[in-house]
């Protein structure tokens, strides 16, 4: 992987502010409110420090995965906490009989949730591929409600020795208290191309 | 009771301890826990591995895959007094977490993960006197030098001992 200065930390951070901005609007668009997202960091964070991020290794989130092909491959997560994927539900569905105790595996919850997870790490991929001007292929997306650390791990894979590179920008809809997560992990050669096509290649 | 400390063995690492410490690995998704305990000097070791082979990749990163880490584990139990062929291993993990992605190897890389841990301890001939694995499901795992339990957690599924 290439060293990382200021200037491809800045370009980074540029790349999940621009992707993580366009996914919140399909956010506020789907629930009707106002979403507001945190400043991206940029982090090389070994394996067992990924799942920080989202609360903890062990806390059950809902996670939509994305394998993402193309100019740049790597891996697209969004990442609900399970307070606030049942949040979300009750949103979206009101009180009713698929909220009451909130099975989030249940196929309807896991389908409502996957489906949202899609369109927003749909709208973040668009996002991606208009900025950098690069081809930005994708799968289909999974969905799995676990440990936040066993669902972050398929994205690890693809990394060098034990520390990843992590662009992670948060999302807040402060009237309902819903967080929820975006983290971009490309794959270690992918990060020079994703730089060059950014305008801030070598040194 | 001696209860000991809890040794965290995290994600491509592996660590041996002696009665009473027990070790703990947290949020196993597709990677295998590979257990190993000799019985009668309490000598316990657990590897948290990745991949499932090292083929290709520098030698610095040994506890990463299954092959190498079995390799390194066993020696380093044979340096903290445990025999070869008391051993006894047990395996937790290798778990499938995302189902309908399409033909994506990665995201089967857990039951490679549990064949290749398999094999590597066929070589060596330690027997696998219990296992927990695959299925679609994160576990976390705590091994017991004492009584070479190991205790498996799923979110779904509650604990269980194996």
């Amino acid at each position: 992987m290439v060293r990382l200065d200021d200037r491809h930390l800045d370009a980074l951070r540029e790349v999940g502010n621009i992707g993580a901005a366009h996914a919140a609007t399909s956010l506020a668009a789907l629930l009707q409110r106002q979403v507001r997202i945190t400043v991206p960091t940029v982090q090389l964070l070994s394996f067992d420090h990924v799942a920080d991020a989202v609360g903890g290794a062990e806390d059950v989130v809902v996670g939509t995965y994305f394998r993402i092909g193309g100019d740049f491959p790597g891996n697209l997560f969004f990442i609900l906490p399970a307070e606030s994927a049942r949040t979300v539900l009750h949103a979206m569905w009101g009180d009713g009989p698929f909220v009451e105790g909130a099975d989030l595996q249940s196929d309807l919850a896991l389908s409502a949730l996957g489906e949202m997870g899609n369109i927003l790490t749909s709208s973040y991929l668009v996002s991606l591929s208009e900025f950098t001007g690069g081809r930005v292929e994708t799968s289909v997306p999974a969905v799995a409600v676990d440990m936040a650390q066993a669902i972050l791990q398929v994205g690890m894979f693809t990394a060098e020795a034990d520390s990843c590179l992590i662009i992670h920008t948060g999302a807040h809809i402060e009237e309902l208290d819903i967080w929820c997560h975006f983290l971009l992990v490309p794959d270690p050669e992918s990060v020079a191309p994703l730089l060059g096509a950014l305008g801030v290649n070598g040194s | 009771m001696i209860t000991g400390n809890v040794v965290h063995v995290g994600m491509a690492d592996l660590k041996v301890v002696h009665c009473p410490d027990r070790l703990r690995s947290v949020g196993l998704g597709s990677c295998v826990g590979i257990a190993l305990w000799d019985p009668v000097t309490k000598v316990a070791g657990l590897a948290h591995v990745m991949l499932p082979s090292s083929e290709g990749f520098p030698r610095e990163q040994r506890a990463k895959f299954a092959d190498t880490a079995v390799d390194w584990l066993v020696e380093m139990m044979l340096e903290h007094r445990a025999r070869k062929e008391r051993l006894q291993a047990k395996l937790a993990g290798g778990a499938q977490m995302f189902t309908f992605a399409g033909k994506n190897d990665l995201l089967k890389i857990g039951p490679r993960n549990v064949e290749a841990s398999r094999r590597a301890l066929a070589k060596w001939s330690i027997p696998i006197v219990a296992e927990d694995v695959g299925g679609t499901t994160g576990r976390t795992i705590e091994l017991s030098s004492e009584d070479g339990s190991l205790w498996v957690r799923t979110v779904r599924g509650g604990s269980i001992v194996i």
